[in-house]
């Protein structure tokens, strides 16, 4: 394992790999459905200000 | 049982840094190792007198730390901002670096003292404060690990502590932003390795379905810090009682691993974590959802993916080989585009509440602020392209951009959440006075434009006239010429830091008297029970 090997594989497969694993995230942040989700999520700050959600549950 | 480890641990603790104190090979870590032998046998006073006590099941969110944590901010930001400004006027005037104090005092030893209490002082007490506030909200839990909390607030300060009087003892490795020793560094590996599982805990154990965008952004700072704090600081100690140690790198490879950790603290340190920060406040402040959560989501993997390609950017025409120096100006260009995503992300969440700048200062504050990260991550980029570091390299210029950044995006989005989590933390109807928010945002802004608009223009003409030549090829001036054409820019940007100075000074008054004289807020969380 000298350098030329690792940086052979470095900017071959790993940089395909890396490039598919951040298409892959944002072809997932457009899936159906996902409008839904994404709206919920952006409103989670608005929720349990003052207390935990179980503490809120029980009061 | 668990009061009795800790108790032996603390006390051997104690009587082995003494040893070290007494066996010491130099001054600063005689010293250091006092510092420590202080700081255990605290802990284990504190440990015994509070071991028999029974403790009510805590409820709530652990809020007492954030508070510590906002409080070590504000001091810590005014004595950054007090060094920043001496050192400014110790360029303007050398006499200031006084003959009794050399050695301690002159501008070497203060610069890295400067940089590291307003980076890692301020704004690590910043982003721990405001993560752990974060977190708790998002994940609808208590901070995990009971009082782990507490140690990563106090331990992170110990080490602010050991490092800034290293600094002045003449403590360092010589690394730019990882100044200190090896036995610092060990210990904020211990104490980030806390950080880690503290956030990561409350995370595991949330309520909620989903992760917010903020606590992604919180969490690859915390993460990407631990491994290149560990990578760039890998050193072999002389010697066990000595405070000097031997770097496992050498030339070109040590160059190259130091600014690849240089520039992701800016990325991930600067940018990733305050992003952080601004995901959840200004979306609060404005009391209406970030503009697009699936903008954020792109924005956050398209950042973390390219920032860390973008260190070699600052071994332009060094040795260096040019295939790794190109790589670095082209990820830093592309950079720009995840950059100013996140810029309009921020802008537009008030889209539709743009009303709120002209009533409310805090959000102007914020505003203000992602302006600024949007100004300076264009800045960057370009001087990341070799033919415009030729000329901007080794000048001002690069201080009047990272200030702008730092000044203007770090600061000013700081002290938006500080304005924000005061009257929160301390249950407050509402600050103290908007009226001194006010001034303090415009003697902030000013201040900031006087220090970058005077490094612009000190920053292009030493660069200019460092490479002019005269029609036989020789160089026109000496290096003290540029230094004497500098002055009256000089007296400018120490000004801008006079005023900025005051506008924090201003906001510690404010957020005092919102703790002490603002009227309380009335509702059913004031019959909670105190932290």
């Amino acid at each position: 394992m000298d350098y030329h090997i690792l940086r052979e594989f470095a900017d071959s497969w790993v940089l395909l790999a890396m490039f598919v694993f951040f298409v892959a995230a944002v072809v997932w942040a457009f899936r159906p459905g996902s409008r839904k989700q994404h709206r919920d999520t952006a409103d989670v700050i608005f929720r349990h200000e003052d207390k935990p959600a179980e503490e809120e549950a029980r009061t | 049982m668990w009061n009795y480890i800790k108790l032996a641990v603390l006390g051997i603790a104690v009587i082995l840094f003494g040893l070290a104190a007494n066996y010491g090979r130099d001054f600063a870590y005689q010293v250091h190792a006092l510092i420590f032998m202080a700081a255990a046998a605290m802990t284990f006073i504190y440990t015994l007198r509070v071991a028999g006590d029974v403790k009510p099941a805590p409820t709530g969110y652990l809020d007492g730390v954030v508070r510590a944590g906002v409080i070590a901010t504000a001091i810590w930001g005014v004595v950054g901002f007090l060094a920043g400004t001496f050192i400014a006027f110790q360029l303007a005037f050398p006499q200031l670096n006084f003959e009794f104090l050399q050695g301690h005092g002159n501008f070497g030893r203060l610069r890295p003292l400067h940089t590291s209490a307003v980076i890692f002082a301020f704004g690590g007490n910043a982003l721990i404060a405001s993560s752990f506030y974060v977190v708790q909200r998002t994940s609808a839990s208590r901070l995990w690990g009971g009082n782990l909390g507490w140690f990563v607030f106090w331990g992170y300060n110990l080490f602010i502590v050991l490092a800034a009087s290293g600094y002045v003892l003449g403590v360092t490795q010589s690394k730019e932003y990882a100044e200190p020793e090896w036995y610092i560094d060990l210990w904020l590996t211990i104490v980030w390795v806390a950080y880690l599982m503290a956030f990561m805990g409350t995370i595991f154990t949330r309520k909620e379905k989903h992760i917010y965008v903020a606590n992604w952004f919180y969490l690859s700072f915390i993460v990407t810090i631990a491994m290149l704090h560990i990578v760039n600081n890998l050193a072999i100690p002389v010697s066990i009682l000595g405070s000097r140690s031997v770097m496992v790198m050498s030339g070109v490879q040590d160059a190259m691993t130091q600014w690849w950790y240089g520039h992701n603290a800016v990325g991930f340190f600067l940018t990733a974590g305050f992003l952080g920060m601004m995901y959840y406040f200004v979306p609060k402040q404005a009391e209406r959802p970030v503009f697009s959560y699936k903008l954020s989501i792109i924005h956050f993997w398209a950042l973390i993916f390219i920032y860390i390609w973008a260190g070699p950017h600052h071994l332009h025409y060094t040795a260096l080989p040019d295939w790794a120096s190109t790589l670095g100006m082209v990820f830093s260009v592309i950079l720009w585009m995840p950059s100013w995503g996140g810029m309009i992300n921020g802008l537009m969440t008030l889209s539709g509440a743009w009303d709120k700048l002209r009533t409310d200062p805090v959000i102007r504050m914020m505003v203000i602020s992602v302006g600024f990260y949007g100004m300076s991550t264009f800045e960057g980029p370009m001087m990341s392209i070799r033919a415009v570091n030729s000329l901007s390299h080794y000048t001002d210029w690069t201080i009047g951009h990272v200030h702008s950044g730092a000044l203007g995006w770090n600061g000013m989005i700081t002290f938006g959440a500080l304005y924000y989590l005061v009257p929160a933390l301390w249950n407050r109807q509402r600050l103290y006075s908007l009226g001194l928010v006010s001034w303090h945002f415009w003697l902030a802004t000013i201040g900031i434009v006087l220090y970058a608009a005077s490094m612009w223009v000190t920053g292009i003409m030493e660069g200019l006239m460092w490479r002019e030549v005269d029609s036989q090829g020789f160089l026109v001036n000496a290096f003290a010429d540029t230094v004497a054409a500098k002055h009256p820019m000089y007296v400018v940007r120490a000004t801008g830091g006079v005023l900025y100075l005051t506008g924090a000074l201003i906001m510690c008054y404010n957020l005092y008297m919102t703790v002490r004289r603002a009227p309380v807020k009335a509702d059913e969380s004031a019959l909670a029970p105190a932290e």
